[in-house]
């Protein structure tokens, strides 16, 4: 196989001097186009369905199915105003819940995680390797084998329908994701800053407060991103947890537009999707940064 | 690097541990007390979230605990029945099918597009950034409820997808309420999610350095013989490593397929994903003890795939050391 590749420099060229590039040239901007348009037309592909859902949700409940064209004609805001109030509760309800969680996972990441992390990369204590790699364990171990015990633990303390079960694990770095993600982050930082503190008599806590946690902020961004994405996309743990209507995330209001009665109201049900998806789309904008370095640095989805 | 790399590392390194045994307790730990109060939040944790739990599914997983009857009583013991109860229960096995055939088609295809999309993104590429971007929006709203429900109307009687056709004269069935397609709609969604594995194939990428290439080329290496002998092998490690978690994740999924079904798994279980089916067996009909035992048994169903990968990863995966 190796001999055989068809190679186009020929023996009487020194290694080093290229052939001329000139006639190849045109072919090289041919080659760029063609890959340019495939690409455009694969984002057009991907992107599609997302503005067709937005132009569809501005369309009048009868003439939603009516073409697959984005024709921007008799669009109204009708929809967002009819679907906020279609359910039990006004869909600010269900956004202040969704809040509500969002806050209390990211808050809980954030102190637990880090906390772990510095443990982990800076501190010597014994069992360390041990507990690392089960900490590393932990991050492919599917939730289901323990989510029978974890449920009774929960109604056995009465935190069904609160926040709890959604909130309290997170301050115990159960998101073993990001620990990882900060220990790698942690172990980048210059040592050399660390010993020059121990040396000046700084203790561990103050080392973490003071020089660790301000460097490590673009890991945190990253944490504080992801966990808001996941909390608000979370749609498992509020339909196990959450099943009151007063207490439902975004996530499960919207499945009560499938449930409810009125199926056929797309309109309503498009409108508040869209909803849901803007804090998204905005916590992407503002974090664009965070999020491609953080996907690039651990391979988390 | 990867968890999956670090997970070698440790395994490595555990000897040098064992060279430092002679030194005395505190100069070897010299943050012992220190690194226990800082990891007290993850070990609480680990053993009120992780270790405890799992200990307890497992004793459940022999018994026959159903959550509302044995509110006050203990739960009957009946040793391995659950698990024999399992092979014989036609909606598992079928769930398992459904799961595997979603895993082995959702999983390669969606890496495929992944590496494929990455590699025509040159480094320095004119518009990379916002091709970046474009592409991985899918995968950010991927998860979510409300893409679940529009895939519901793409792939609906009147939806997208058949205007689409009809376009074309042809006439498309209902893709998610034939039990025929239903599935692949579901495959569909995971492969539009390519984004994210993307955006880590472009920083692998680019960490390839570039003197590797710029002394091929002086060796007088075609590109084609520079991309299979360069940029394949230094990639190979991270595709492994995205294989692996993907993998992992695609055996739980659960929300797309949930809301697309409607909750039911249907058409005719078509789309009874086993955590769909561990779901209702455990939370509508309240039998906790048979739950356990499908989450043990997915436990281990992963636990082989996952060592089968690395088994094989001895085969194709290139690593320097």
């Amino acid at each position: 196989m190796t001999s055989t590749t068809v190679s186009p420099a020929p023996a009487t060229l020194p290694a080093g001097l290229a052939p001329a590039r000139r006639p190849h040239a045109w072919r090289r901007t041919t080659v760029s186009v063609l890959k340019h348009i495939g690409l455009v037309a694969l984002s057009c592909l991907m992107i599609y369905p997302l503005i067709w859902l937005v132009v569809a949700s501005l369309r009048p409940n009868e003439m939603i199915f009516d073409n697959l064209g984005l024709a921007f004609t008799n669009l109204t805001p009708e929809n967002y105003v009819q679907g906020w109030d279609a359910q039990r509760y006004p869909f600010t309800r269900y956004l202040l819940n969704s809040g509500v969680l969002v806050l209390g996972a990211v808050l809980g990441n954030l102190i637990s995680c880090s906390l772990a992390a510095y443990a982990f990369a800076r501190l010597r204590f014994p069992g360390r390797t041990l507990y690392f790699t089960v900490m590393l364990g932990t991050i492919m171990l599917p939730v289901h084998v323990v989510l029978v015990p974890q449920y009774v633990i929960f109604s056995q303390l009465d935190w069904i329908n609160t926040p709890l079960p959604l909130i309290v694990p997170k301050f115990l770095a159960t998101d073993a994701f990001f620990v990882f993600l900060m220990v790698q982050f942690i172990r980048g930082l210059p040592k050399e800053l660390h010993e020059a503190a121990r040396i000046d008599g700084a203790g561990h806590l103050r080392i973490f407060a003071q020089i660790v946690l301000p460097l490590m902020v673009p890991a945190l961004a990253t944490t504080a991103i992801f966990t808001f994405i996941w909390t608000w996309s979370d749609f498992f743990g509020p339909l196990l947890y959450l099943t009151r209507e007063e207490n439902w995330p975004v996530s499960i209001a919207l499945r009560g537009f499938l449930d409810s009665s009125s199926s056929s109201n797309y309109g309503g049900m498009f409108a508040m999707s869209v909803v849901s998806l803007l804090p998204l789309f905005i916590a992407f904008l503002l974090g664009q940064k965070y999020l491609v370095k953080g996907i690039a640095t651990t391979g988390i989805k | 690097m990867s968890s999956i790399g670090e997970l070698r590392a440790v395994a490595r390194q555990s000897g040098s541990a064992r060279r430092e045994k002679g030194l005395p307790f505190r100069k070897r730990f010299p943050d012992a007390v220190q690194g226990y109060l800082f990891l007290a939040p993850w070990l609480v944790g680990l053993v009120a979230f992780t270790v405890g739990p799992m200990i307890v599914s497992f004793y459940l997983s022999l018994t026959d605990y159903h959550l509302l009857r044995n509110a006050r009583t203990a739960p009957a013991f009946i040793g391995l029945e659950n698990y024999t109860r399992m092979f014989e229960d036609p909606r598992l096995l079928k769930s398992l099918e459904v799961t595997v055939v979603y895993v082995v088609t959702s999983v390669p295809l969606q890496l495929a597009l992944a590496l494929a999309v990455a590699l025509l993104l040159d480094k320095g590429m004119r518009g990379l950034p916002l091709y970046r971007s474009v592409f991985y929006l899918p995968s950010l709203f991927g998860g979510s409820v409300a893409v679940a429900i529009l895939w519901r109307q793409v792939f609906g009687q009147t939806g997208l997808v058949n205007q689409l056709l009809a376009l074309f004269g042809i006439e498309g069935p209902g893709w998610i309420s034939h039990p025929d397609t239903a599935l692949s709609t579901i495959v569909i969604l995971h492969v539009w999610t390519f984004g994210s594995p993307m955006v880590i194939f472009l920083a692998g990428l680019r960490q390839i350095p570039g003197d590797l290439y710029e002394a091929a080329q002086m060796d007088g290496a075609s590109p084609v013989r520079r991309f299979r002998s360069i940029t394949v092998p230094l990639l190979t490690p991270i595709l492994f490593f995205n294989l692996v978690l993907q993998t992992i994740f695609a055996f739980q999924s659960f929300t797309q397929a949930f809301i697309v079904s409607g909750g039911t798994g249907g058409p005719v279980d078509s789309t009874l994903f086993y955590s769909l089916y561990l779901y209702q067996t455990g939370f509508t009909k309240f039998q906790m003890g048979y739950a356990s035992a499908m989450a043990w048994f997915l436990l281990v169903v992963i636990g082989l795939v996952t060592a089968v990968n690395f088994w094989l990863s001895k085969y194709w995966v290139f690593y320097e050391d």
